[in-house]
């Protein structure tokens, strides 16, 4: 490929315009973009997006943002996901299906690395970002512009992954790009570039909104709020977030080990000049496994929260809970091996790990009976977030099981790389995150907007979401024990066949799920004025979160709290007061709260276009938005107006009763 | 917002009830940054101090990997142990952690840390070393691909 100074690698030669499929998908998002943005104009609606969203550093306004863009990348995600399952339901035998082996493998390395970056994580830290301030009684995150920063530069990933649509290729070699495969010599092309950049600079968002979180939680909780006071969902967040700011940076100096090899010609992971790729294997994975343990524990703590909620009871044994998170927290760091079993390590090496990953499950399977005890006696109220959790309780635990089943070396040689992999992570992550996901939004959105979601099509979306889960993984176990492995385009055996189109009928179920919370948003919008919450409590819920109104005020308590139990909101309700108890204040004080701020969408403007630009060798763009970063942090240091002064309104103030000011 | 810049010093938890920002959303009362000498003067000398030290380190580092005057295999070590003093001299000087009361976030924080490095790193040698002692010697290899 040619490379001038101007373009750099760029020419008209990346535009797929041979290939129809991805042109015509790429042609729908464009014009799906180019029609928001033409509503979003012709209703003179700019001034007001621009000012309560884009530049908003509220952590409310953030989280949102955060779980809207996980939504709009799951559609991206589950789109390479029907085309796989479709793909495969055809190419049996002397059949190859529509999707070219080149393609297809761009669309798995697609779906995986959008599923966890961009959706699971993604809107993970969307529901922490809204719902921890709340529930430990702050009136922000400690950082709140740092925290609009993060999910811009998150935004700003999500978009260079998906210009790759459009303008050249994606990685072809999974979603975690192993060497020697990804090293210039057999990738030559711009697709793992793509990953590369893309991944470092939502990685810079995901490592910053963890310091955010972590600090928030240890330095801002409510006065009283001692440690064995905090909501369970708070403590998987701080564990959550610890995690980030311990294993992402791992993962930044992998990427970057590796964009050192391609783009300078190191020799890291390559086979000459010394290099070995197994490093890259063994140091990848010390990120990521505690990457699954970020994704599952803010769910389990959504878990805990609804189960206790809907249950009428407190959690049952919160401190074992505590415990268990935390004890996960640590073990988590001590497992990686178990990814790669058929590497080379000898049994002694293999079974410490696989010990230690057997021994992983036992805090989870604490975690279970604690939910499952805090049901037991309880008034049950089957609402949607609580059939998302018994779900999650029958569907984790069969993942869980052939979790165990794997962590057994000799086993794991037999199912490495098979569909009984696939099957397995999928039901983890289907079954306990997204359904966690889904739980948290469907609890929270009354609180994010005032009213609550329909209940009929949420139910229905859940029971299509179980039910498509089931059709569409467990065939794979069968045929992963039968030896179909992953990432193939066509198999030869046809006997393989039913059971694909199973899992493909089993995708369209979930689809039907998807649809179905669409509907259920559209149906709940229209029909708001009838589902109002004026109370700010729907569920009778037990943490502080509910003691706001719905949606709470900028500022979310008029007067800080004083906290003297577990389950505050709860203790005042049952007292029949309905209001918190303030902590002593100066009546002299000014609220104030933080000033929006343009500093993380023009910060990730400028990201944009040095990734773009270092992903297509155009060295002088790269050098500008390098510049623009940074002179947008100087702008921002030498900001002058940190934060606006408010009245805080007469309805919030009544919340708070409280001692008369000193 | 008063909240982000009020990094008070005291621990939420063992004394809950006085923690943070209770004293009125007050950084001015105890708004210092943990760790942070109060004089200006004295702020700037500790992170000249700090400079001066990881120049020094780095140089070490430089002079070390190329020197003859150590005993050839200690290299690495005298070279591991000169990037471990510049971790010291960065928390120190630069990220004011100190052994005083109002740390113990930090000191938990860094022991954690610590801890998944000390992980990272060893269990990767372990890793790495296990696997090289299952592979064939080269000239065993180049054998069997004649």
């Amino acid at each position: 490929m040619s490379s001038s100074v101007l373009l750099g690698k760029l020419d008209w030669s990346a535009i797929p315009l041979n290939e129809p499929l991805p042109l015509i998908s790429a042609a729908v998002v464009v014009a799906v973009i180019a029609a928001i943005l033409g509503l979003v104009t012709y209703k003179r609606a700019w001034p007001y997006f621009w000012k309560e969203w884009i530049t908003s550093v509220d952590h409310k306004r953030v989280g949102v943002m955060y779980v809207v863009l996980a939504l709009v990348m799951l559609l991206r995600g589950f789109a390479d996901a029907l085309m796989m399952r479709s793909q495969l339901a055809m190419a049996a035998g002397t059949a190859h299906g529509y999707l070219p082996p080149d393609h297809y493998n761009q669309i798995f390395s697609a779906h995986g690395t959008i599923m966890i970056f961009f959706v699971a994580m993604t809107f993970m830290v969307g529901l922490m970002n809204f719902v921890v301030p709340l529930q430990i009684g702050a009136r922000d995150v400690a950082f709140p512009v740092l925290n609009s920063v993060s999910f811009w530069l998150t935004a700003s990933g999500a978009l260079l992954l998906n210009m790759s649509l459009v303008i050249g290729e994606f990685a072809r070699t999974g979603w975690l790009v192993y060497p020697p495969l990804s090293e210039l010599a057999y990738s030559p092309g711009v697709g793992v570039d793509y990953y590369l950049w893309s991944l470092q600079i939502s990685g810079v968002g995901t490592l910053l909104s963890g310091v955010n979180l972590t600090t928030t939680i240890l330095k801002l909780r409510a006065p009283g709020m001692g440690y064995s006071r905090m909501p369970i969902f708070t403590w998987t967040a701080l564990a959550s977030n610890l995690l980030i700011i311990a294993a992402f940076p791992i993962l930044t100096a992998t990427l970057g080990m590796l964009l050192l090899d391609r783009y300078l010609g190191f020799h890291f992971f390559t086979n000459d000049g010394g290099g070995n790729a197994m490093m890259y294997i063994n140091l990848i994975w010390a990120w990521g496994h505690p990457e699954v343990y970020i994704l599952i524990l803010p769910a389990f703590g959504v878990f805990s929260e609804v189960i206790a909620t809907f249950s009428g009871k407190a959690l049952f044994g919160y401190r074992s809970m505590v415990i268990a998170t935390m004890g996960i927290c640590i073990l988590s760091f001590m497992v990686w091996l178990h990814h790669f079993f058929t590497m080379g390590a000898g049994a002694d090496v293999n079974g410490f790990f696989g010990i230690m990953t057997m021994i992983i499950a036992i805090p989870t399977g604490v975690k279970v009976f604690n939910w499952l005890f805090t049901l037991y006696g309880g008034t049950v109220r089957f609402n949607t977030p609580l059939l998302w959790a018994i779900g999650f309780m029958i569907t984790f635990v069969i993942g869980g099981m052939t979790g165990v089943l794997m962590a057994v070396p000799p086993a794991d040689f037999v199912l490495h790389n098979s569909l009984f992999l696939v099957a397995h992570f999928h039901n983890v992550v289907i079954g306990g995150v997204v359904f966690g996901a889904f739980a948290g939004y469907t609890y929270w959105f009354p609180k994010a907007f005032g009213f609550t979601l329909d209940e009929r099509l949420g139910k229905a979306s859940f029971w299509c979401w179980l039910i498509g889960f089931y059709l569409a993984f467990m065939p794979l176990y069968l045929l992963g024990l039968m030896g179909a492995t992953r990432r193939m385009q066509h198999y030869p055996e046809t006997g393989w066949q039913p059971m694909m189109i199973v899992a493909l009928v089993g995708a369209l179920v979930i689809f039907a799920g998807i649809l179905l919370t669409i509907a259920q948003l559209v149906v709940s919008i229209r029909t708001r004025d009838q589902r109002r919450d004026h109370s700010g409590d729907p569920w009778q819920g037990r943490t502080l979160e509910w003691s706001t109104r719905s949606p709470p005020p900028e500022y979310n308590f008029a007067r800080l709290p004083q906290i003297k139990g577990l389950d505050a909101w709860h203790q005042a309700r049952e007292e029949g007061r309905k209001t918190l108890e303030a902590a002593p204040y100066d009546p002299a004080e000014k609220l104030h709260v933080p000033r929006g701020s343009a500093t993380g969408f023009v910060a990730a403007f400028f990201s944009v276009a040095m990734g773009f630009a270092l992903v297509w060798h155009i060295w002088w763009l790269a050098i500008i938005g390098l510049v623009g970063i940074v002179a947008t942090g100087l702008v921002h240091a030498w900001r002058t107006v940190h934060d606006i002064e408010v009245i805080p309104e007469d309805t919030d103030l009544a919340r708070l009763i409280g001692p008369s000011p000193p | 917002m008063a909240n982000a810049n009020d990094r008070s010093s005291n621990i939420p938890d063992n004394t809950p009830e006085q923690h943070g920002h209770a004293e009125g959303q007050g950084h001015d009362a105890q708004g210092k940054p943990p760790g942070e000498t109060p004089d200006l003067r004295a702020g700037v000398l500790k992170y000249l101090a700090g400079l001066g030290g990881s120049i020094i380190l780095t140089l070490a580092s430089f002079w070390a990997a190329g020197t003859d005057q150590v005993w050839g295999p200690g290299i690495p070590v005298l070279l591991a142990a000169l990037a471990i003093a510049q971790m010291g001299v960065h928390l120190v000087f630069f990220l004011h952690i100190s052994s005083g009361p109002e740390n113990t976030n930090n000191i938990l924080a860094l022991a954690f840390g610590v801890f998944v490095v000390a992980l990272v790193v060893f269990g990767s040698m372990i890793i790495m070393a296990n696997l090289n002692s299952h592979m064939l010697p080269m000239d065993k290899l180049l054998q069997m691909q004649r």
